[in-house]
């Protein structure tokens, strides 16, 4: 296939994503990576598992967590997950102004869930003297949680930086692979907020 | 005059040309020499190692320094000399056998080493900056988190960095073999290196996360006060053994896979003989891949898990020992009846059995946990991953070098010389560490600095520091063999060992492109067949048409160099927080060239069926 024919393809194919063979290659590969940050974040929930209850004196996870807000939060990132789905269709349909729409609603959705994260590490912090450094469970707190909140900053980050990139040029079959595995990317974190949400909040709430 | 500025030009541009390919041939060169390099410095920290203990009280380095040779030694050897020069191996044969004109990711494969480089320079760095990490290679918390000095920080960072190099690389390889086979090769008829490096790279992939986190959790406790293995503030040490080792133990199937499928090739192109049991080598392959991940708290008997863990880990280690024997006993078959040829790649191989059965042996005599006690952290356990180490992952690394030296650089190396390389080695080897069986079952214990005379272990010390020297010379003496096959050596032919599959249907070194038609797979050894059937050549899958290639790029140097900036801000930062503007100047780049990397269209370019039909290869 000619870089003519990538770049503006008389025809986008239904899945637009897995047209190429570096799309094809980028799929697959984004499959396998997600695999490595699967075994990544089941070793940190090992980890916060194991200091859950170190608590040194300080508060408790059930002293400390309150779920309102955590059922806002993750009521706003399973949201934004649908929404990406929705962009997605719409990039199987070629229908691109819709997918931008949908993509737009999906950062701002994940936007708010880092705000309220925020909120809550400064609660913590203010209200309980509970940190990072304060005890084990500190520790593993602010680390698990904060390296989803850190993915969900950089798949944001990577979500608005194509957006901008192609805001001019359309769908093309070079794009189109690069949307769907940062899609791809937002379901992951999804995934492992429904994990934290579990073992975290819910389990350290009644556990 | 003139010419020494076109010679100048000359070099600038084969520098600029290694820093920013993308070609998988020259990206093994640089893994070659890279990791060769290491390798040299792990071995230097070796023979400073055995001098020391050469005799009773010796003084010849100090305490705080041999705990940094130790150190070092370790870490260099496993991270920065044994796995690179795998992926040498990797980016030079893979793509090759399967017929495939690149990696599935080129611009990743490049980075992959250039993250590699920039951790090893980084851990090496530590030598000049104050002293190098002194917890072992395992650093094992709270001796690791509490060493003084930065010499850990360098070890945390390094890793980090090379870490994710590797991850890139294992989900690289993963995708080109399943994805950019040539028509006709199913998995089945993959040869058997190819497979082996399929597993090692599932192993990467889920292994290396682990160590990744172990990784961050100590960077966290030494750099940001965080308290993951401080007891006092609820911390617990054990979880850094138990990420430490769902890593490590991958790691060992991880560094001996390939070369055990390296071992398949040579065994059965030098018995001209189809390798005996092929899927049962394959199967026992995956089967050494699974239960890697079983077995990782056999290195913590000792810890105190209970009789419940330590049964069930023992029990899951022996296990191993099965595929592990399918595998011996099909390259003795493959061997039987075949027209054996004695290359230096064969006498690698030949030799590797026996030397490799002794440490599996001793592998399943540490398994027995009850025993274990008495092993654990002595020579015994020295002697036995040297056994299965270098009597495994040396030798085959050797054993590959001499066999796939004419498909990398043109040139057979000297075999009167690979003659020479071998025997001073695998004497030396096996003078080095058979003795520290039993230094170790006497009561030596690893790790230190001294021992003391009237012990009975002085003779035992001395003859391993012998056979050091005379590995050392073997390695010299193949250091020279390069050199000299290099200048002194005829060009090798396509084929030069009557090969078997792929990589030896084209010409030595390949084309840029490799293969002008993919070509049409009919079998096992898919060249062979074809030969058998009296055909010279590959049948092409495809008529000849334009060729797609990625550009080089600069962008996966900027990128490493900018987390090696940043690594040592992030080292520094303890002491001072000026230095965290160097954190950022550095993850500034970095991101900076992920930027750069997303927002520009790199689609590559083709080379035209005319050029190709014109230079007849010769672009």
């Amino acid at each position: 296939m000619s870089n003519e024919d990538i770049l503006n393809p008389k025809q986008m194919p239904h899945e637009p994503e897995k047209a190429t063979l570096e799309g094809k290659n980028k799929f697959l590969g984004f499959w396998f990576f997600l695999g490595g940050e699967t075994v990544l974040f089941a070793s940190l929930f090992g980890t916060f598992l194991a200091l859950k209850d170190s608590t040194a004196g300080g508060p408790g996870t059930e002293e400390l967590f309150g779920l309102e807000l955590v059922f806002v939060m993750t009521m706003l990132l399973l949201t934004s997950s649908l929404t990406s789905v929705y962009a997605m269709y719409h990039m199987k349909n070629n229908n691109f102004s819709k997918m931008m729409v949908w993509l737009g609603v999906t950062v701002a959705l994940g936007f708010s869930f880092l705000g309220f994260e925020l909120y809550e590490f400064y609660h913590y912090i203010h209200e309980y003297e509970f940190t990072f450094r304060s005890s084990a469970l500190g520790s593993a707190f602010y680390t698990l949680v904060g390296f989803h909140g850190g993915h969900v900053l950089f798949g944001l980050l990577w979500i608005v930086t194509l957006m901008a990139r192609n805001a001019k040029r359309g769908l093309n079959l070079y794009n189109a692979p690069k949307f769907y595995v940062a899609s791809l990317y937002w379901h992951f974190i999804d995934v492992v907020w429904v994990f934290i949400f579990t073992v975290v909040y819910l389990m350290g709430k009644v556990g | 005059m003139s010419t020494a500025v076109a010679q100048k030009k000359g070099f600038g541009a084969f520098i600029w040309d290694y820093l920013t390919t993308v070609d998988h041939k020259k990206i093994a060169h640089l893994y070659l020499v890279a990791g060769g390099l290491f390798f040299l410095m792990g071995g230097l920290e070796a023979m400073i190692i055995r001098i020391q203990l050469m005799k009773p009280d010796n003084e010849f380095i100090s305490a705080g320094l041999y705990n940094e040779m130790i150190t070092m030694h370790g870490t260099t050897m496993i991270f920065l000399a044994a796995m690179p020069l795998l992926f040498a191996l990797m980016n030079a044969v893979v793509p090759l056998q399967i017929g495939a004109r690149d990696v599935a990711f080129p611009f990743l494969n490049s980075l992959g080493f250039w993250l590699f480089f920039f951790g090893g320079l980084i851990l090496n760095f530590s030598w000049f900056m104050g002293g190098a990490p002194d917890a072992g290679w395992t650093a094992y918390a709270p001796l690791s988190t509490t060493s003084p000095g930065h010499g850990v920080d360098f070890y945390v960072m390094g890793l980090q960095i090379s870490g994710a190099g590797t991850l890139i690389g294992g989900i690289n390889f993963l995708v080109t073999i399943v994805n950019m086979r040539a028509p006709g090769m199913s998995y089945m008829r993959m040869p058997l290196f190819t497979w082996t490096v399929f597993v090692t790279s599932t192993l990467i992939l889920f292994a290396f996360p682990a160590l990744t986190v172990g990784l961050f959790l100590m960077m966290f406790d030494r750099m940001f006060g965080s308290v993951f293995f401080d007891v006092a503030a609820g911390g617990n040490v054990i979880i850094w053994e138990h990420l430490f080792w769902i890593f490590g133990h991958p790691e060992v199937y991880i560094l001996i896979l390939p070369v055990f499928g390296v071992f398949s090739e040579v065994f059965s192109t030098f018995s001209r003989k189809r390798l005996f049991g092929y899927s049962a080598m394959v199967f026992a392959t995956v089967l050494i891949g699974f239960l890697g991940f079983m077995v990782w708290a056999h290195h913590m008997f000792t810890t105190g898990m209970g009789p419940v863990a330590n049964s069930i880990f023992a029990v899951t280690t022996m296990a191993i020992a099965v595929p592990t024997g399918i595998k011996i006993f099909n390259w003795l078959f493959t061997m039987w009846g075949g027209t054996i040829q004695m290359t230096t790649a064969m006498l690698w191989s030949v030799a590797f059995i026996p030397t490799f059965t002794i440490g599996g042996m001793t592998g399943v005599m540490l398994a027995a946990a009850a025993a274990d006690y008495q092993y654990h952290d002595t020579y015994f356990v020295v002697a036995h991953f040297h056994y299965v180490i270098v009597g495994g992952v040396v030798f085959g690394i050797f054993a590959a070098l001499h066999y796939w030296w004419p498909k990398m650089f043109g040139k057979v190396l000297n075999e009167k010389l690979g003659k020479w390389t071998f025997w001073p080695f695998f004497i030396g080897f096996h003078l080095t560490f058979f003795i520290q069986h039993f230094l170790g079952l006497m009561g030596m214990p690893r790790r230190y600095w001294k021992f003391l005379e009237g012990q009975g272990l002085d003779t035992g010390n001395l003859i391993s520091t012998i056979g050091a020297f005379f590995m050392a010379l073997g390695v010299i003496i193949f250091l020279w063999n390069v050199i000299y096959t290099a200048f002194k050596e005829p060009k090798a032919s396509a084929d030069p060992f009557d090969g078997r599959t792929l990589e030896w249907s084209i010409p030595s070194p390949p084309p840029f492109y490799n293969f002008k038609q993919t070509p049409l797979v009919r079998g096992l050894d898919a060249l062979w067949i074809e030969k058998s059937e009296g055909k010279k050549a590959m049948t092409p899958a495809e008529p000849l048409g334009d060729i797609h290639m990625p550009y080089g790029s600069i962008l996966p140097f900027v990128m490493s160099l900018g987390l090696f900036i940043a690594g040592f801000g992030f080292i520094y930062q303890v002491d001072n927080p000026v230095w965290l503007s160097l954190v950022f100047i550095g993850m500034g780049i970095t991101l900076g060239a992920m930027f750069v990397r997303s927002v520009k269209d790199d689609l590559g370019y083709h080379i035209h069926k005319e050029d190709l039909e014109k230079g007849d290869g010769q672009l």
